[in-house]
């Protein structure tokens, strides 16, 4: 094997993007792009094919573009995904496919990630035909949420010729794709070519109807087929400590939200958000990240605690990577434990050092306190980013749904079946805050489920 | 008809506009004690308001709005046949007063828009309900025909005396109750500062007092917990887990402190605002 180093993708210097929304990874050119396919080995037992979620062909539409067949490999991988262009972004393949390549021992894995938004960058601006059949034009589905579960679940019925009405309670289609990543890891008119892709197949998207409020599950089953709950994780978490009400305190999700779906980065935005000088982010995960990164673009010095070490942070490597480039400092083994203010306003935050003892139910080295190692960090901003958890608003309107006492739906992992007849579930609503790509399977599955069950 | 189109809109009181609102998802399943969130335009912010009426039939919801800001100005500059970019609803839990036989309704300025439906609602179902509508002068007072219409009694008051009795709607509480009434509980929907007062002399009391509370929204749907609020030391979400909250239990600093995070964007965008449609002086 002849040994070639993995091409690393193109990107903004920090210190240039430190003070832009634009995107970071700027994607391959044609020329890495075909370079970078060479390493491909094309594996007889590709074990990247079983690291994905999806199970795409990875080998089969990486030999395309060794062949300069964008087309080609273009239809290879939209048949196992039909949002590719948002995960060849914000998967986190080192855990996944990358994590499995024969390469990866020696020079690095090969960049499935970066070639996957290669190819679905290309089909996004060249190709528009879309495979559709009219098998099921009798059929009617309705999808609750528009998140990637959602579309997914959407797409793959529309294609069938399935007649699908989608309900999404914010004036924006997208969910997390819309409100929560930014700009610079994720940009918006991207994901609204997918979205459009979706509506093309003749998916009808119903804005502003938050179903348990302006509808009922109940009228959805009557109307149509079978229904989708693809309603996400939304509700935030807090600290449950004192002082986690004061203004200035903020959970990542209204944060994100604010600058992201209600563009408050622009400063003649009508939708306001605080620009803290001094910002401290709770959490170590994707949409700490996101937060912590966004902050540094609005201007502020931010810190990101972190109650474990550095090897724990679950967010993606790439994440931490461009974080720490950009300037966001990294307290870890620091875990919160106060919210102090003056008037009402927050202005810092009191904090104990932690150490790792043994390993706790997730594998992970669970954090200590150490005694007596209290410290203050002063801050005008606080964002907390300690996960989210499913919005109690289907459950509270639906009592025939089952539920699992951390209030994710209960549902078959292959099916997405409920315990209610034609009622599927599937993406964060049912496992909990995962991944873009456990969403999109979700949705997948249960779209054939549905299709399966129209034939019997 | 449009979709949110505004099919009527009339003055009200100085700054104070009804409007109709073609929403029939909203109109469908809403209920008194809800709330809307709606956009003017494809820039706009989201901003709450109480549904105060609806018809089903004509797949209407009713707002009463009071021009205060950059938003509500907008919204001020749009006519009969005009459609606002998006209206989300209902939002919110309705209101239970069902477990009451006598209730005392007090509403503040635009609070008004909240203890309507509530109004109707009582003396729709037979129950005694006396309503309290307090104002800064009498310019500000709305609603009185049909106050006088819901209510066994009706008792105006302004800060300045231009309209029935002079003082603050606590004055009014304090002489009924002194006077004999009583009350299974009192309904108090207003400014902050006037909803704290009134909770704190229900307190003195005893009457189980509920407040409507106006928080900050961004989403409405349980999402961001901009809206969050403690409630007898527990967080809690005005938008999925209120609006309507026991006022006794309701921490008011930090309600007020967190009302007045954006108050200097808001201060500018709406000199702008007034710039642009040469309103400034
Ligand atoms: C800031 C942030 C960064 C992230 N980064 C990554 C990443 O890098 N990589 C990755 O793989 N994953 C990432 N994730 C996680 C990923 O985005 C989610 O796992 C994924 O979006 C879940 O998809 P979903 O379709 O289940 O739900 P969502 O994307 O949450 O969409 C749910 C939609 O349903 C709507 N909805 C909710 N209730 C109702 C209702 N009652 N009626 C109508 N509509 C309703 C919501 O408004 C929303 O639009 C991130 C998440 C966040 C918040
Ligand atoms: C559940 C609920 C019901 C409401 N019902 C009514 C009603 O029936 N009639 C009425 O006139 N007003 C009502 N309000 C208040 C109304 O939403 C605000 O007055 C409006 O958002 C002001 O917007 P603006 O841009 O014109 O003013 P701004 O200049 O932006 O703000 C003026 C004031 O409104 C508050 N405010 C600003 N933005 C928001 C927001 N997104 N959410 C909540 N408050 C905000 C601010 O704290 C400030 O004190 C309600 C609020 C809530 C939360
Ligand atoms: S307004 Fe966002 S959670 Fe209540």
């Amino acid at each position: 094997m002849e040994k070639i180093n993995r091409h690393l993708m193109p990107s903004q210097e920090p210190e240039v993007r430190r003070n832009n929304f634009k995107e970071v990874a700027l994607g391959y050119t044609d020329e890495i792009a075909y370079a970078e396919a060479q390493r491909c080995l094309n594996c007889k037992n590709p074990q990247c094919v079983q690291g994905c979620p999806v199970n795409v062909n990875i080998p089969g539409f990486i030999s395309k573009i060794k062949e300069k067949d964008l087309d080609g490999a273009a239809t290879i991988l939209e048949q196992d995904n039909n949002l590719a262009a948002i995960c060849g972004r914000v998967c986190p393949q080192e855990r996944q496919c990358e994590s499995l390549c024969i390469r990866g021992k020696l020079e690095g894995p090969v960049a499935i990630g970066n070639l996957e938004r290669y190819v679905a960058d290309y089909a996004l601006n060249n190709i528009t035909s879309n495979i559709k059949s009219d098998e099921f034009k009798d059929r009617k589905v309705a999808v609750i949420g528009s998140g990637p579960a959602s579309l997914t679940c959407a797409a793959n019925l529309a294609m069938k010729g399935v007649k699908v009405t989608v309900y999404e309670a914010l004036h924006k289609a997208g969910g997390v794709l819309v409100y929560g990543i930014p700009e610079f890891r994720l940009p918006k008119d991207l994901v609204q070519k997918v979205i459009d892709r979706v509506t093309a197949l003749g998916v009808d998207i119903k804005l502003n109807v938050v179903v348990g409020k302006s509808i009922y599950i109940d009228e959805l089953l009557e109307e149509n087929d079978a229904v989708f709950i693809g309603t996400g994780a939304g509700l935030p978490q807090f600290l449950r400590c004192e002082g986690e009400n004061l203004a200035g305190v903020y959970s990542a999700n209204e944060y994100l939200t604010r600058v992201n779906l209600m563009k408050a980065y622009d400063k003649s935005s009508i939708t306001p958000v605080k620009r803290g000088k001094k910002v401290v982010v709770v959490g170590a995960g994707n949409v700490a990240m996101d937060a912590a990164r966004t902050a540094v673009r609005l201007g502020g010095e931010v810190h990101l605690v972190y109650r474990r070490s550095r090897q724990e942070m679950p967010a993606r490597a790439e994440e931490i990577h461009h974080a720490e480039e950009e300037g966001v400092i990294f307290d870890i083994l620091t875990n919160p434990i106060r919210i102090f203010g003056e008037n009402g306003n927050v202005t810092g935050m009191t904090c104990v050092k932690m150490e790792l003892g043994e390993p706790d139910a997730s594998g992970r080295r669970s954090p200590i306190p150490v005694e007596g190692s209290e410290f203050d960090i002063q801050a005008d901003q606080v964002i907390v980013a300690l996960g989210t958890s499913p919005n109690p608003i289907i459950k509270n309107s639906y009592p025939a749904l089952k539920f699992t006492p951390k209030g994710t739906i209960e549902a078959d992992a292959e099916t997405g079946e409920t315990n209610i007849k034609n009622l599927y579930a599937g993406g964060d609503a049912q496992t909990g805050a995962a991944t873009v790509i456990l969403a999109m399977g979700a949705g997948k599955r249960a779209a054939k489920a549905m299709l399966d069950s129209f034939t019997k | 008809m449009k979709d949110y189109e505004i099919v009527n809109k009339r003055d009200l009181a100085s700054n104070v506009v009804e409007y109709n609102i073609y929403a029939p998802y909203i109109s469908k399943h809403c209920l008194a004690g809800q709330f809307i969130i709606l956009r003017v335009d494809a820039e706009g912010e989201r901003v709450p308001f109480t549904i105060c009426d609806y018809s089903r039939e004509n797949g209407t919801v009713c707002i009463l709005v009071q021009t205060i800001g950059y938003s509500t100005l907008k919204l001020s500059k749009m006519q009969i046949g005009d459609a606002l970019h998006d209206v989300v609803g209902p939002l919110g839990n309705p209101t239970d007063l069902s477990k009451y036989e006598s209730v005392l309704l007090v509403g503040g300025g635009i609070g008004l828009a909240v203890i309507y439906p509530q109004a109707k609602q009582l003396k729709a179902e037979g129950k005694k309900v006396d309503v309290a509508i307090g104002a800064r002068n009498i310019s500000l007072l709305m609603y009185v025909d049909e106050f006088k219409q819901s209510s066994d009694n009706l008792y105006l008051i302004t800060d300045d005396g231009s309209n029935g009795k002079k003082g603050f709607v606590t004055d009014v509480i304090k002489e009924l109750v002194d006077g004999g009434k009583k009350y299974d509980a009192v309904f108090a929907v207003g400014p902050l500062p006037m909803m704290r007062a009134v909770c704190n002399l229900t307190k003195e009391y005893n009457i189980e007092t509920i407040v409507s509370m106006n928080s900050i929204m961004v989403d409405g749907t349980g999402m961001c917990g901009c809206c969050r609020l403690s409630v007898g030391g527990k967080t809690k979400y005005a938008c999925i887990d209120g609006p309507e909250f026991d006022g006794h239990q309701v921490d008011w600093d930090e309600a007020i402190a967190r009302g007045k995070v954006y108050k200097e964007e808001e201060q500018e965008h709406l000199c702008n605002l007034r710039r642009e449609y040469g309103e400034d002086k």
